[in-house]
């Protein structure tokens, strides 16, 4: 088997990088790629969006059908993630770790026994001991913020500089990740609630289609955002350029609720308890 | 010789991509943990994001965002040439391809995590053992 991957690996190599010849040479203005569609999208992008970064106005608008279905795909990601791996019987574990916040000593409670309420200074911690570092939590707890303010401008300014929904959405995320790797699950779980979670993944996507749907409406075609013009009393131009704004709002909330959505799955495999 | 070290200085950017796909393709045939495999898969996606993005690279040429003469907004319009902006469409393309990629990678370890659950490994050959007995 090895032998027979090495032979078919090696065969392909040398096949692909014969063809590689034939190629234009890297940074060729007049290549194919660069000679038929793009050069229009750049002429007439600005004038037709009022959009100056090209890649969003294409993504957004000239694009959008992509861009809706590549969401959607993101999203049934994290559906069939949800699938898979959680259940919700589960047995209960021998015993439940809390940690003494004052002293530092780790107290284990049998199964069958439980804290008679929240004890204000027993804080409960992952059953695989993971130490506590004043230091993680705090530099996360003032990065965090900070992250997650350069997401939204990553964002909000996605018409005007490298950007978008897809980035900022994927920054937003990983904000979430952040805190649930620097702490634990449980303290992320506690900031964004499974249901609330999978409900704003949904509701991303909803956004897009809700856009489209609503110019569909409005008398235009599906996502042609040129036709929510008399809706916000704005020339069809700068409409597109609202539209654009909208859609990417929606990426942005699928995006960033689906990658914490796979996470908290397969991190915890399904428990949605404590993981990583 | 001279027209094979023409083709390296120009076009070595898609051997650098082919040699990369193919240690993710040999990740992904050779490999028997599961594991290893979705590593090559993800090794597979990074040279095609890699080639396309290449594709897009335009010689004098900055990224695809329109320089307005009198800043954003204005009315003043130049005449916007082409072979000033290096090529939009790949970085549209991969740019839902990284994302996709990464909820694909989620899937990929879902299914590994269950099949761990399942069986108790990740070696494929003890795997398929398990399901031959009978």
């Amino acid at each position: 088997m090895k032998v027979l991957g090495l032979i078919l690996v090696v065969a392909c190599w040398i096949l692909l990088a014969v063809g590689a010849t034939d190629f234009p040479r890297m940074g060729d203005p007049a290549s194919p790629a660069a000679l038929h569609v793009s050069p229009r999208y750049l002429e007439k992008g600005l004038a037709e969006t009022q959009t100056p970064n090209i890649v969003t106005a294409v993504l957004a608008d000239y694009r959008g059908y992509d861009t809706m279905y590549e969401t959607t795909v993101v999203f049934a990601a994290g559906v069939s993630c949800f699938l898979l791996l959680r259940f919700f019987r589960r047995q209960a574990p021998p015993h439940t770790l809390y940690r003494h916040k004052p002293s530092g000593t780790v107290v284990a409670i049998q199964r069958g026994y439980r804290l008679r309420g929240p004890h204000p200074d027993l804080v409960p911690i992952d059953r695989d001991w993971a130490p506590h570092d004043p230091i993680v939590e705090l530099a996360s707890r003032i990065l965090i913020p900070l992250i997650q303010i350069f997401a939204l401008y990553v964002v909000a300014h996605g018409h005007y500089s490298p950007g978008g929904g897809f980035q900022g959405g994927v920054i937003l995320g990983a904000s979430l990740i952040l805190l649930a790797i620097s702490q634990d699950l449980r303290t992320a779980q506690a900031r964004l609630g499974e249901r609330s979670n999978a409900l704003l993944s949904a509701i991303g996507v909803l956004i897009y289609v809700g856009v489209g749907a609503l110019a569909l409406a409005l008398g235009g075609n599906f996502l042609d955002y040129g036709a929510l013009a008399g809706l916000m009393h704005v020339d069809p131009v700068y409409a597109r350029n609202l539209g654009i704004l909208f859609v990417e709002i929606g990426v942005a909330i699928a995006v960033m609720a689906t990658m914490f959505f796979i996470y908290r799955n397969v991190a915890s495999a399904g428990a949605l308890d404590e993981g990583l | 010789m001279d027209r094979f070290l023409e083709l390296l200085t120009s076009n070595y950017n898609y051997w650098v991509y082919i040699t990369l796909m193919m240690i993710g393709l040999w990740g992904m045939i050779a490999k028997r943990n599961l594991v290893k495999k979705i590593i090559g898969m993800s090794i597979f996606q990074t040279a095609i994001i890699l080639f396309y993005i290449s594709i897009g690279a335009k010689e004098g040429g900055t990224i695809p965002i329109i320089m307005e003469p009198g800043g954003h907004g204005s009315a003043a319009q130049a005449v916007v040439r082409a072979a000033d902006y290096i090529n939009p469409l790949p970085h549209v393309l991969m740019l839902t391809a990284i994302v996709v990629a990464v909820a694909t990678l989620g899937v990929a370890l879902s299914l590994a995590i269950k099949i761990y659950q399942r069986y108790g490994t990740l070696e494929e050959k003890d795997i398929l053992k398990q399901i031959n007995k009978p």
